[in-house]
């Protein structure tokens, strides 16, 4: 009996192990979970009109997702179409090492054709420039296919509840909204700040509203210390928030889905979040009455920055069916793909001509677009370390722990130890 | 003659240790190429500073003991083994504490016996999305509408204790000590299981001879129960450090993947932020360190369990 | 007097030790319960509704889970995992134990040794070494592939445990078959399987739990939907920026029930094969 057993699962496991190689088929890995079911729709038109098909396979959490790419990538393994998730640096290296696809020719073809239908923003993140720190050679690597930016969200009926009329434009108008708003036992500002990148990108809102790109460029070039005044101004601002009572308890815990379940059940008022929340908070909450602002401004002086890039796709430099990737990804970004996309999954396109079809929320969202900035798009980033040490500061500031000379002190000793390190590796070159 | 007595032995013998060897064979050769193989790995990749992404290179990329000493300078290192210690240590005593008590309760309530050691059993059964999920809104600290959205949090309000109200998952007082107890609640199944079996194989008539002898039941259990227990006490001892140590998915999925600072990090939560910071030679170091731990962990148990037998 | 007062604390002391086991449970069931309850729901009631039992039972989140998560195929391919690693690790860690128990040959101490020493060394971070290896063998996104790496997960802790059981077959009974020509092989499998057969039981439990639940590493070596097992599907309920909650406790209900009806076919043979092992420590 058990040796029937085992010699059935053995077919069964031969079975599953014949593969072939199909010319007619390219590969994408992804980690979008919320925008899966519009590709496998998009894949199946596009296998219609052309008989090549499209397999999508999700990888989810993006973690794992990270994890296999790289592992894969060792193996000389990865499929036709994938992404680079992480920062510039990393995405280098792949382009380094062979595994992306130079993309500038196909871009260049027919005066630009393909370059102008996108917009500039959502393919910044993909170019790399003449002179760029990296060594990479000019050009750009990657198809973006939506873009996001990160604001400030707002409950209108909350807000109402309080007697707010407008939100705030200003810091200090925004703390008397808290105060109003505690009033009448309503939680002010949740934020998915369990995520480093959620404080990450706060911070580096403020930063560039509190003392501008130049100086915060300049820091990274360490060139000024971390331990300089405006910067004491940028942790200052999550302190007044904590002090003021103004984050939702466990906000330092706070996974950005559960920050997003608390928004859409209109458990606070404000939210500190991505363009794709529109999807989310309409599947949890449709009722839901909401709005975009930008992050209300400490200094009046200077703009406020938002974080906004885009998912993009990279076509594997090894594969043997580049131009079929290509294509597809041409006809992915198209007009009607694009529009199709956007209204499905409720993001905004990277087509410039997609966008005028777009849910009206949205459409605050992309407002925002001309203060979008990002960490892909800077000269330079920072290292690594300092920015861990710079994200755990605030949160040791958020929940008391720390002032925030303490943690500009702190992180400023991570800065020189790190600078001192490379000065000695570029003297023993 | 005995030469040639002494030529069929040494080939007979051979022969028997060839077959015996084979029996090994296979589980050698899964062995070898699926541990040993990337073990080695690690090793050779912990001394160059490697982003994972270039191609191995190793005389452009050697550092030598250099991710080691970091290590050793690394705060944030040894505070998560000293966090993996905590939940450790709250499983050994409290874990393992609870198990024993719900075992000797059960192995006298012949009635329930089978129900129990059913129900008991789930929480390990349960994947850890499933009580982190659970726990989290359990202990979360949020207020709608005047109430409290937490089960725990709300129970206290309700009972008159609201001055109990707390953020448990993002005080630091309070965050490592929710998750090592949510920690030993998935893992006292374990424990319980292991405990009601050893107990049950203790003869009966120790215990009656005992009761002759006019022992209570504290006497009883220290003189007859406990001593009869101690190899399988060693055992759960092992298992639970062992497990304990290595925790993490559990941290991840009620406190995120940052964790709370360095309050709620553990080694392996380290060694994955090492993996994702693209820093794969420091990540090896830290996992050929911390086998290393390991393993002197569990050399010196076995050395206490040696000398308790001789006691 | 003294009689009726002994007979009182005697019960309140049961009555006390009752509470205690029926809280104890109580813990154990109510994330069982709550996410069964939470699957019958909708995404905009799950949070905002706090009663114990829903008023309205919506089904509908089990097709969701099952059609929308191609649960057929994912559940088709843990339990040919499940199975297949556990017969394989029986099968390889029975031999093995049996050898290091019961037979000799050079180096048996040091190999033996080996494998505890495994069992203590995790390997975290081995991720990267171990994809390319399973791609060099030509192994990568097969089902094979991640059943031989899931076999060799479980072999430590199997082989262990099998030995000590193998430990205590009194050797007259081994000598006997011997003597009426068994070979070793013939003596494994009619005289040392069956004695150990509550020691099996423990291993086939701990085995299949693992294989159950493990995701990460399947997704590292799996690439195609129609390999991956179903923790792996559930993943996919979980985005990045939204959870379809109630649709993934029906998911994850419907993923716990099958381990739980292993456990209770296997319950028997544990309670008593922890017994044998624990008294020789």
């Amino acid at each position: 009996m058990k040796k029937i057993l085992v010699i059935g699962l053995l077919i069964v496991l031969f079975a599953g192990c014949a593969k072939k190689e199909d010319p007619n088929s390219i590969t994408v890995w992804h980690w979008m979970t919320d925008r899966n079911a519009a590709f496998i729709q998009l894949a199946r038109q596009y296998e219609q009109q052309t008989g090549i098909k499209v397999n999508f396979e999700l990888y989810a959490p993006s973690d794992a997702y990270s994890q296999k790419i790289t592992a894969t990538a060792q193996a000389r393994a990865l499929p036709d179409i994938f992404g680079v998730l992480g920062e510039k640096e990393v995405f280098a290296s792949f382009i380094k090492n062979g595994h992306v696809a130079d993309l500038t020719d196909e871009y260049k073809l027919n005066d630009s054709a393909w370059e102008s239908e996108l917009f500039p923003k959502a393919l910044a993140p993909n170019v790399f420039l003449e002179g760029n720190i990296y060594k990479v050679k000019p050009g750009i690597y990657g198809v973006p296919i939506d873009v996001t930016n990160m604001q400030m969200l707002y409950n209108k009926n909350l807000l109402k509840q309080a007697g707010i009329s407008e939100p705030p434009k200003t810091m200090a108008q925004f703390f008397k909204d808290i105060a109003a708003l505690k009033r009448v036992g309503v939680s002010g500002l949740v934020a998915g700040w369990g995520e480093d990148w959620m404080i990450d990108c706060f911070a580096s809102n403020y930063a560039f509203n509190i003392m501008g790109e130049d100086k915060i460029m300049a820091t990274y070039r360490g060139e000024i210390p971390y331990t300089d005044p405006d910067w004491i101004k940028v942790f200052n601002v999550f302190k007044q928030l904590t002090d003021s009572g103004a984050l939702v308890p466990g906000v330092v815990t706070k996974g950005n889905k559960y920050a997003e379940q608390d928004f859409a059940l209109e458990r606070a008022a404000f939210a500190f979040n991505g363009s794709w929340c529109v999807n989310v908070y309409h599947a949890m909450n449709p009722k839901l009455e909401y709005g975009v602002m930008l992050p209300p401004k400490v200094n009046e002086a200077l703009a406020m920055r938002i974080w906004g890039t885009g998912s993009s796709f990279v076509v594997n430099g090894q594969s043997a069916k580049k131009q079929k990737a290509i294509d597809f990804l041409k006809w992915l970004t198209a007009t009607q793909q694009q529009v199709q996309f956007a209204v499905e999954t409720r993001n905004l396109p990277a087509n410039k001509k997609a966008l005028s079809s777009i849910d009206p929320i949205l459409s605050g969202f992309a407002k925002g677009t001309d203060y979008a900035t990002h960490p892909t798009v800077w000269d330079i980033n920072e290292n690594d370390q300092v920015s861990e040490k710079f994200i755990k500061g605030i949160q040791s500031i958020i929940i008391g722990d720390k002032t925030p000379q303490e943690v500009a002190g702190e992180v400023q000793a991570v800065k020189e130890k790190i600078m001192e390190r490379k000065d000695r590796k570029e003297q023993t070159k | 003659m005995p030469e040639l007595i002494n030529k069929n032995n040494k080939a007979i013998m051979t022969r028997n240790y060839f077959t015996s060897f084979l029996f090994i064979l296979p589980a050698i050769v899964i062995f070898c190429i699926f541990y040993i193989y990337p073990f080695i790995d690690i090793f050779k990749l912990s001394v160059l500073e490697w982003n994972g992404i270039d191609a191995v290179n190793f005389k452009e990329n050697f550092v030598g003991l250099q991710n080691f000493m970091d290590l050793l300078k690394d705060g944030g290192w040894w505070h998560s083994l000293g966090n993996a210690g905590f939940i450790t240590f709250i499983a050994l005593t409290l874990q393992n504490i609870l198990a024993f008590a719900l075992a000797f309760a059960c192995d006298r309530e012949l009635r329930m016996k089978n129900f129990y050691s059913v129900v008991f059993f789930i929480p390990p059964v349960l994947s850890e999305v499933v009580v982190g999920l659970v726990w989290t809104w359990i202990l979360n600290a949020g207020i709608q509408n005047g109430e409290q959205i937490g089960l725990l949090n709300h129970l206290l309000v309700k009972t008159g204790l609201p001055h109990l109200v707390n953020d448990w998952l993002s005080n630091p007082s309070t965050a490592l000590p929710c998750i090592a107890i949510v920690h030993s609640w998935k893992g006292f199944g374990w424990g319980f299981l292991m405990f009601l079996a050893g107990l049950q194989t203790i003869d009966k008539q120790l215990y009656e001879a005992a009761k002759v002898d006019g022992a209570g039941n504290w006497s009883i259990l220290k003189n007859v129960t406990l001593p009869m227990m101690v190899p399988v006490i060693l055992v759960v001892v092992v298992l639970t450090i062992l497990g304990s140590m290595q925790a993490f998915i559990l941290i991840i999925s009620m406190i995120g993947r940052s964790g709370l600072v360095d309050y709620t990090s553990v080694p392996v939560t380290e060694i994955l932020d090492s993996m994702l910071d693209h820093h794969l030679g420091y990540a090896c170091a830290q996992g050929v360190t911390f086998g290393v731990i390991l393993i002197a962990i569990s050399l010196g148990s076995k050395f206490i369990s040696d000398r308790m037998k001789q006691v | 007097m003294k009689a009726i007062q002994h007979q009182i604390l005697k019960v309140l002391y049961g009555m006390a030790i009752h509470m205690f086991l029926l809280t104890m449970a109580a813990t154990c069931l109510f994330p069982l319960f709550w996410m069964f309850r939470s699957s019958l729901m909708s995404l905009d009631t799950v949070f905002t509704d706090k009663s114990l039992i829903p008023s309205v039972l919506n089904f509908d989140n089990y097709i969701k889970a099952w059609i929308g998560g191609g649960f057929e195929i994912y559940l088709l391919n843990s339990i040919i995992y499940t199975v297949t690693v556990v017969i394989g690790i029986v099968i390889v860690a029975s031999l093995a134990a049996f050898a290091f128990s019961r037979l000799k040959f050079p180096g048996k101490n040091f190999f033996f040794y080996m494998f505890i020493a495994a069992m203590m060394i995790p390997l975290p971070g081995s991720f990267v070494p171990l994809v390319v290896l399973v791609n060099k063998l030509g192994l990568a996104d097969t089902r094979i592939g991640y059943i031989l790496c899931m076999i060799n997960v479980g072999l430590s802790m199997s082989i262990l445990f099998l030995k000590t059981f193998f430990d205590k077959i009194p050797s007259d009974l081994e000598d006997a078959a011997r003597i009426d020509g068994c070979s070793k092989i013939g003596i494994w499998w009619h005289v040392g399987l069956p004695l150990v057969r509550p020691a099996i039981g423990v291993v086939v439990i701990f085995n299949s739990l693992n294989v159950w639940n493990e995701y990460i590493l399947a997704q590292l070596l799996l690439n195609e939907k129609s390999l991956m097992p179903l923790q792996v599907g559930l993943m996919k309920f979980q985005g990045a920026h939204s959870v379809d909650y109630p649709v993934l406790m029906a998911g994850l209900t419907i993923a716990a029930l099958p381990i739980i009806l292993v456990y209770l076919a296997m319950q028997k043979h544990i309670v008593k094969g922890f017994s044998y092992g624990a008294t020789g420590g």
